[in-house]
């Protein structure tokens, strides 16, 4: 019986925990600084919103661990020693382990703005990270945020939910716009303003200024501008949580460098999650995944590994999701800010402006490549077949009404969809009604 | 200094701040319940017109206070700060409104003499309701015309509210409407004006009483637990209330023999429990702000499977005895006095103190749907069907979930729906009413619930889809 020690327990560190003492009987400890059990890092929010407390964004009650015979350590690593397999924390207590998995997360970045590490400025990315802006953020009058993504805009629904007036500086010339095409990206750039954000496009952080008692006062941006505030969020994206590695003879590049199999330079170290950086990027992703579900996938993946069933982390076709405000994103397969040259592309935006769908698909197959919905719900498993089938924009369109995924008599676009497409492509497609038959078949 | 752009928007960039209009419509709804206290404590309330005034107020402050305060933000989920207030988060106005809550259910089942029904003449609350109940049919009020009325109000106006805050969804805004109509129509209106034709509820001139059976459509046995007693069977045969007492008779056993069973072999019980049941009704209006507070534990499941299902033994028990009493006219079973024995401690159990005084009473406790969950037996009859022989099921959408637990803290009946949805596995619960808020809190589009072939309903997979590493491991 092997020790496996997994440090973070994030949902890629917990996923493998999970799946290895579905395989096996091995001892498992997960270690964390963080917190005792494991949360949804993606709930912080609702926590800070009042929707939610902490308890409620813990995925399985607190007797599930001892169950299931996952040990739970709150400790602070410091130190890695590979040849003696050894981790040495920060009371100078030790631990041996077999098998080594590195989860550890990202932190926020910090691109070395003067006043950057000021009190009542921060990311968001940990349970801490919520504490303070907890307490930074009682009773102020504004808040400036850094950083046009999904924190960032996560981070402005926050504020707003306790009345925080907030200024959102974003260097893009639109929201996210290196990730969503113009359309999409417009759409909340309108979504953003409706709920009385002070958006700034094209605007660039150059200072914080401090108060006498070391706090944030104000920044000034980019053209010069002061902006008064007393409070400060990072949210330029984050990077791997990998700095106590330091010396421990582990490769890393950005992140923790690892094969296929998620196994570092170490045979008996692993990395999984955020903090892992691929040597060979799986296919157009990247080599640094910080996404929630693939994070489960390399959890799921490792386990098979670590258990004795060798196993290479494959993920399928891309998928992902969010919501701004109130607008819920999701998307399937590749939708790149700016179509490629062998891409056909469509957009199609409801007359509210906040529902809309984009189609690539390639010019000379007709394959379909990915998909953007905004404001409605599409099925992920019709798409991730339809991708397998490799099926064709035209295929995928006439099938539509099986791929939707909103709640009953919410009003349909499927109609409103295809007849603009055929429009602009001097198509003829024609809608098929609903079929469960498909859909289960689908679904299979 | 700093020149601060306040978005392109002319309207208050602090939207949520409690504006003019919306403390006019909260004072006027206070107005209204004041009304309903100061006539309680027996303070010359004008009789002509203390009543509409009281039911106007609620009603139209309600309306404004709500129209103002949703229609002013972007359409969305509302749940911000439930957690921080002490209404929703068991805090001290939390156990105060549960406090009165319970103190009028007790009141009302035991002591109605206390709310000023009275053998002498009515005083006090229900006195004030004594108008409208002479313009219905011709008597006065009585301490459950005092209920049915209030009880109709709070589904009404506080279903005005819900409509507001759920005006983004057509499932909520079509349930809420079906649940508003339905108990205004069939618990309240119809009853009323049946007994006002003499058709229900009649004592002769020469002072014989004619008897008295349920004219509520919806109320259906075995929630309507009396629905064989002797003295409803015998009133819906009294000579004097034919046609109508026999049609009664009829729709009653349809009810539970074939519609019940064929709609929720369909749509599942949500039919039922979130689009017409009363007590539905308020658990979904009234109770709405409180949903959250229901106990997700695997400790809260264990308890809800004995008690929901020991509570339905129990009724069939008392039921079996009282037919069996009925055709037989024994007044007993093995030795046992049937009203003493059965009729008796289910009414009191069951009929008041479970589904009353603490199905309503505990809302800010312990949640909205206490009783539902724990204790009705239409819901475990119709969990049942819905758990091994129906088409409903909340579907989950491949692999999207992000455990965020939004579905599971805001599911009124203590379903771990996350524990299902980040294992991608569809949800089907006995237990599950079809509110549908889940679905609507989710953040990532994960939860739909639909009807569709029984085929694969409950399937688990063994890794979520998205993940290839496993397609020829699996």
């Amino acid at each position: 019986m092997q020790h496996i020690v997994i440090i973070g327990n994030g949902i890629s560190g917990i996923t493998t925990a999970r799946h290895v003492r579905k395989r096996s009987d091995d001892k498992i400890t997960v270690i964390s600084a963080e917190t005792d059990h494991f949360f949804s890092r993606t709930a912080l929010m609702y926590i800070y919103m009042g929707h939610m407390k902490y308890e409620h964004t813990k995925p399985y009650e607190d007797w599930f661990w001892k169950k299931n015979r996952i040990e739970l350590k709150r400790a602070f690593v410091e130190r890695i020693d590979t040849a003696q397999k050894m981790l040495s924390f920060s009371g100078g207590e030790t631990m041996n382990y077999d098998k080594l998995v590195l989860a550890t997360g990202s932190k926020p970045n910090k691109f070395g703005w003067p006043g950057q590490d000021l009190k009542a400025v921060q990311g968001l990315y940990s349970y801490q990270d919520l504490k303070s802006m907890e307490q930074d953020t009682k009773g102020i009058s504004r808040a400036v945020i850094v950083g046009g993504g999904l924190i960032g805009i996560e981070m402005a629904e926050m504020l707003l939910s306790r009345n925080i007036p907030v200024t959102f500086l974003v260097r893009e010339s639109s929201f996210w716009n290196n990730v969503l095409p113009e359309g999409e990206s417009e759409m909340i750039n309108r979504h953003i303003r409706e709920h009385h954000v002070d958006l700034r496009l094209n605007a660039e952080l150059k200072e914080i200024l401090s108060d006498e008692n070391g706090r944030a006062r104000a920044v000034i941006t980019g053209d010069g501008e002061e902006i008064s505030c007393q409070f400060v969020g990072l949210t330029a994206g984050v990077s791997p949580n990998i700095k106590f590695l330091e010396g421990s003879g582990i490769e890393t590049k950005r992140g923790i460098l690892v094969d296929p199999y998620l196994q570092t330079n170490d045979p008996d170290v692993y990395a999984v999650g955020d903090c892992a950086e691929f040597k060979v990027p799986n296919g157009e992703r990247r080599p640094i995944e910080q996404v929630w579900y693939t994070g489960r996938m390399m959890g799921e993946a490792l386990a098979a590994t670590l258990t004795g069933n060798k196993t290479k982390y494959e993920p399928g076709h891309w998928f992902n999701s969010a919501k701004f405000f109130d607008i819920e994103y999701q998307t399937y397969g590749w939708v790149w800010a700016k179509a490629r040259e062998n891409e056909n592309d469509f957009y199609w935006e409801d007359e509210s402006g906040k529902i809309c769908l984009r189609l690539r698909w390639d010019k000379s197959s007709g394959k379909l490549l990915g998909v953007n919905n905004f404001g409605f719900r599409l099925r992920h498993h019709a798409f991730d077949k339809w991708f397998s089938e490799e099926r064709s924009v035209e295929y995928v369109l006439a099938h539509l009404r099986d791929a939707n995924f909103d709640p009953e008599f919410y009003k349909q676009h499927e109609a409103a969809i295809i007849g603009q497409f055929n429009q602009e492509n001097g198509t003829n497609i024609s809608l098929k009604k609903r079929s469960w038959k498909r859909i289960l078949e689908l679904v299979s | 200094m700093s020149t601060i752009d306040p978005s392109l928007s002319i309207a208050n960039p602090e939207p949520k701040d409690t504006d003019v209009i919306q403390k006019l419509g909260l004072a006027l709804s206070g107005i209204g319940v004041l009304i309903l206290f100061l006539a309680w404590g027996n303070l010359p309330i004008p009789k002509t017109v203390g009543l509409a005034t009281a039911i106007l107020s609620i009603l139209i402050g309600v309306s404004i206070y709500s129209y103002r305060l949703y229609m002013k933000q972007p359409e969305g989920i509302k749940n911000n700060g439930i957690w921080f207030k002490g209404l929703t988060n068991r805090g001290v106005l939390g156990w105060m409104v549960g406090i009165v809550l319970t103190g009028f259910y007790v009141l009302l089942y035991w002591y109605p003499e206390y709310i000023g029904f009275k053998s002498t003449g009515n005083e006090g609350l229900v006195a004030l309701f004594d108008p409208l109940s002479m313009f219905f049919k011709g008597q006065p009020a009585s301490q459950w015309f005092v209920y049915g009325t209030l009880y109709t109000l709070a589904i009404v106006s506080l279903g005005i509210k819900f409509l507001y805050k759920y005006r983004h969804n057509r499932y909520q805004t079509l349930r809420t409407i079906s649940v508003m109509i339905a108990q205004a129509l069939f618990a309240y209106f119809i009853p009323e004006i049946l007994a006002g034709l003499n058709y229900n509820d009649v004592t002769t001139n020469s002072g014989e009483y004619l008897g008295y059976y349920n004219t509520d459509i919806k109320n259906i046995w075995p929630l309507d637990y009396d629905f064989f007693h002797d003295w409803q069977q015998d009133a819906f045969r009294q000579e004097a209330y034919q046609p109508i007492g026999v049609l009664f008779l009829i729709i009653g056993i349809a009810m539970f023999l074939v519609v019940t069973p064929v709609l929720t072999y369909f749509v599942g019980k949500r039919w039922y429990c979130s689009w017409v049941c009363g007590c539905g009704g308020l658990a979904e209006t009234a109770g709405d702000p409180f949903r959250h507070l229901s106990s997700k534990k695997l400790s809260a499941w264990k308890l809800e499977r004995w008690l929901i299902h020991g509570v339905m033994v129990f009724v069939f028990v008392m039921t079996a005895a009282t037919v069996y009493g009925y055709f037989w006219n024994t007044g007993e079973v093995f030795g046992l006095n049937i009203y003493a024995n059965f009729q008796k401690p289910y009414g009191f159990l069951i009929g008041a103190a479970f589904s009353g005084v603490i199905g309503v009473g505990f809302y800010p406790m312990l949640g909205s749907r206490v009783w539902c969950r724990f204790g009705c037996p239409m819901a475990g009859y119709m969990g049942i069907i819905q758990r091994f022989k129906s088409r409903f099921r909340i579907t989950t959408n491949g692999g999207q979930c992000i455990s965020c637990g939004n579905c599971s803290t805001y599911c009124e009946q203590g379903i771990d729906v996350r524990a299902y949805a980040q294992k991608g596995q569809n949800i089907v619960r006995a237990s599950c009413v079809g509110c549908g808020i889940c679905s609507a809190v989710c953040p990532r589009g994960v939860l739909k619930l639909e009807n569709g072939p029984e085929e694969a309903r409950m399937d688990l997979p063994p890794i979520m889809i998205g993940n290839d590493s496993f397609k020829v491991a699996e």
